[in-house]
């Protein structure tokens, strides 16, 4: 930032350890909290914007782990561009991208021009995450020491989408990422149980004449998973969590002290299967959309540490992969735009989680397992590192919205959410102290 | 009632609303001359996106004895199995004039997405969806189940249901659209259903579902049902691990002639063997048992008619009052037996 770029000072908003406090960005850092934020900026040299925040929230800007932005390769879906401005958009500052685009994100190359077109899109941090296997297949491992080596400084590695199913090749990948301090992020889904699955199985499924996707097919991978890590003493990080059982599988793994960290996402903090009763596509995840129990056992080890984040498994497709039969429609739903709203109305309102644990599972953990340090700087208590990179997102929980996806940056429409109310806006953000949003509307992409 | 898409969401009053209203299409169909003028100018596309030449020729003949003009339209060698989406292909079949839209699609579901989509305002008759329901071959079952159970009690059909009726149905109920269908209806009209299959074939969940379930076939039989409906199996079921050989499978659940036997002197006197077709002879059914005169695969297929010539009726006329259209003069009206 040049010495003549604005400062900003936020007034009047709630911080997440529950002060109201002012804070100053200058020079694309977190230059002040408190009072001493206002005596500073009146001080200092510069234009001085202020951004009113009485009655809002003051985050760190969201970081998800769990994103698939489809370039290269399915730029009718999304692009880059658009899926970053979706990220701003829903107060996110950092986006890991999955590696399951066309051509898989397996090389140095294809991670570093994922990570090129995030600096050139400019509204939010974007990660590659490394491909484990070649491909996608399964079979050998990717060059994941050129990709942590390169530009991209890849440390999440998933075949998301795909399950790491042999053991082998799994246990590999959790002892070789240690050279550079990774860690797989594990899609567990036992590929022989779940063969073409439609939906959870249980009573539902038989009714609906659905292929199930049993809760075993998730939780026996898990089980194995954990006890890998333990053997070999590696990370292991588990995406999209979807069942009760997966959730008492981890608590037991971290009772014992395995270094496993878990995801969930906002649709199965929400959603049931039996929404899939009306066979409409935009309900069709994977993992699948499951029971309310499972639902209460997220949100529940979510709030005790179990599940450690957030991630969005934002996955945008087109209209005409969504406008078919329920069988044959792709799986994954939108939620960059919606993902805060959706932890507001789970977690917050429900009084299972406070504004400073809202930090933690959707900005200092996912930065701690991605090994960010220019993201999530927040104590445990919900209080800002002066000093760190400004990525703040400002957060209205006060107004209530019905989500419309027509009206969502993300170039897709396939929001499971369509229609239904939801509370809270995300008002301003800044990435790197550059406000990406402002007043509810994308501002400016910070340039680089 | 605007469309058909399942049994389990058709109440009591409609199903018999339906069935009787097949009876007086019956007895049209018993007439020298085997047409009534109800939907003259109407359309009916016969939309098949799965093979099924028995049910499609049913809906077929069902429509012309209605007057309707039939336009059938199947999957094969159409822009359908050339990635034409279904949306495309039944605007298209709207624009030409379909009044109602009779589909057989592999993708459970289907039906009910068409009819809920917006995608056209036609009706949409569900001819089978994938492995969730079969709605008509259940109502054509009840129909005759209907039948018989007013032949032993020496009354007439209409107005009746099936209660106390003991009906076991047999074989691969997972894979299978005809039991949903069925075990839904008939328990609707009060009969009481047992499911006996492999552990393989049974569904995950069903013991939150109305019916008993059993693993052993004499066990079923042994406690003296009124009807024993077969469902077809498919031998490849065998390389997918759901059981271990057609012999043992046809050794356990087929109906053999010993199980025959047993019907003859545990089942109800005039109990009924029922099978949706086509049978495979020596693998859930005997021959004898296939050729008994207990058998009732002929009566159903032509009850089949009558009961797609009432659904058609119902779907197509607008009338959403309850009660049976008085479709046939009663002079004309077969007694009835
Ligand atoms: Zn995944």
């Amino acid at each position: 930032m040049s010495p003549t770029a604005p400062r900003y000072l936020i007034t009047g908003g709630t911080l997440p350890d529950g002060t109201t406090s002012d804070v100053l960005i200058e020079d694309g850092l977190l230059a002040a909290v408190g009072p001493e934020a206002r005596s500073r900026a009146e001080a200092g040299d510069g234009p001085l914007e202020t951004v009113d925040a009485a009655g809002r929230i003051v985050l760190p800007g969201l970081v998800d782990l769990h994103t698939h932005l489809r370039e290269p390769g399915r730029e009718d879906a999304e692009t880059v561009e658009t899926g970053t401005r979706a990220a701003a958009m829903g107060g996110f500052t950092s986006v890991h991208a999955m590696a399951n685009s066309t051509p898989v994100a397996d090389s140095a190359g294809v991670v570093e021009q994922v990570w090129q077109l995030g600096r050139e899109a400019g509204w939010c941090d974007v990660h590659p995450v490394g491909a484990v296997t070649v491909g996608l297949a399964g079979e050998r491992l990717a060059e994941l020491g050129a990709m942590a080596a390169s530009r991209a400084e890849v440390r999440v590695f998933s075949d998301d989408g795909m399950c790491v199913s042999d053991p082998v090749l799994m246990r590999r990948a959790l002892e070789y990422v240690k050279a550079f301090d990774g860690v797989v992020a594990q899609h567990a889904q036992e590929p022989r149980l779940t063969e073409g699955a439609q939906m959870n199985e249980g009573e539902l499924s038989s009714v609906l004449g659905l292929s199930g996707w049993p809760a075993v097919a998730e939780e026996a991978i898990i089980a194995r998973d954990v006890l890998l890590a333990q053997h070999v003493g590696s990370r292991l990080h588990v995406c999209h969590v979807s069942t009760a059982g997966s959730v008492e599988i981890i608590r037991w793994a971290k009772e014992r002290g395995i270094e496993v960290t878990a995801e969930a996402t906002p649709h199965h903090l929400l959603l049931t299967e039996e929404l899939v009763r009306t066979y409409d596509p935009v309900f069709k995840v994977n993992p699948p959309l499951r029971r309310e129990a499972d639902v209460m056992a997220l949100r529940e080890g979510l709030a005790d540490g179990t599940i450690d984040t957030v991630g969005t498994d934002h996955a945008p497709h087109t209209a005409e992969t969504k406008e078919c039969e329920w069988t044959v429609a792709a799986m994954g739903m939108t939620g960059l735009e919606t993902a805060l709203p959706v932890v507001q109305h789970a977690l917050v309102d429900t009084g299972l989680m406070d504004w400073a644990g809202v930090s933690r599972i959707l900005s200092s953990t996912p930065a701690r397992i991605a090994r960010l340090t220019d993201q999530g700087r927040i104590s445990a208590s919900g209080v800002f590192e002066t000093g760190a990179p400004a990525n703040v997102t400002v957060y209205d929980p006060h107004v209530t919205r019905t989500v419309d996806p027509a009206t969502h940056a993300t170039r897709s429409r396939n929001s499971p959410y369509r229609g239904m109310e939801l509370p809270g806006q995300v008002t301003d953000v800044f990435n790197h102290g550059h406000p990406v949003v402002r007043d509810r509307a994308l501002a400016t992409p910070r340039t680089h | 009632m605007k469309h058909l898409l399942s049994t389990q969401d058709l109440s009591l009053a409609d199903a018999l609303r339906i069935l009787d209203t097949a009876e007086e299409m019956s007895a049209v169909s018993g007439r020298e001359v085997k047409k009534l003028p109800a939907l003259r100018g109407r359309t009916v596309v016969n939309l098949f996106l799965e093979d099924s030449t028995r049910t499609r020729i049913s809906f077929e003949a069902a429509a012309k004895r209605l007057s309707a003009d039939v336009i059938n339209f199947t999957g094969k060698g159409t822009s359908v199995s050339k990635g034409e989406s279904l949306k495309d292909t039944v605007q298209t079949l709207e624009a030409i004039g379909a009044d109602a839209i009779v589909m057989r699609h592999w993708g459970s579901g289907a039906a009910a997405q068409l009819a809920g989509s917006g995608w056209i305002t036609s009706s949409v008759v569900n001819a089978g969806d994938g492995t969730h329901e079969h709605p008509t071959q259940a109502l054509l079952d009840a129909l005759t189940l209907r039948r018989h159970l007013a032949r032993r009690h020496g009354t007439g059909p209409r107005g009746t249901d099936l209660a106390g009726m003991k009906v076991v149905i047999v074989g691969d109920i997972l894979h299978s659209r005809v039991a949903r269908s069925n075990l839904w209806l008939l328990t609707t009209l009060g009969a009481e259903v047992t499911l006996a299959a492999p552990p393989t074939l049974v569904p995950v969940g069903v013991e939150q579902w109305p019916c008993h379930v059993t693993y052993s076939l004499d066990e079923a039989i042994a406690a003296g049902p009124d009807a024993v409906m077969m469902l077809r199996v498919q031998s490849e079921r065998m390389h997918e691990a759901f059981f271990p050989s057609a012999a043992e499978y046809t050794r356990s659940w087929g109906l053999t002639d010993d199980r025959l036997a047993l019907l003859e002197s545990a089942g109800a006197a005039d109990a009924v063997i029922m099978h949706p077709g086509p049978m495979n002879r020596g693998l859930e059914i005997s021959a004898a048992a296939a050729d008994s005169v207990r058998n009732t695969a002929l009566e159903q297929v032509a009850n089949g008619v009558s009961v797609r010539m009432a659904v058609l009726y119902l779907v197509l006329s607008g009338t959403d009052t309850a009660g049976t259209p008085d479709l046939v003069p009663s002079a004309a009206r077969r007694p009835e037996a």
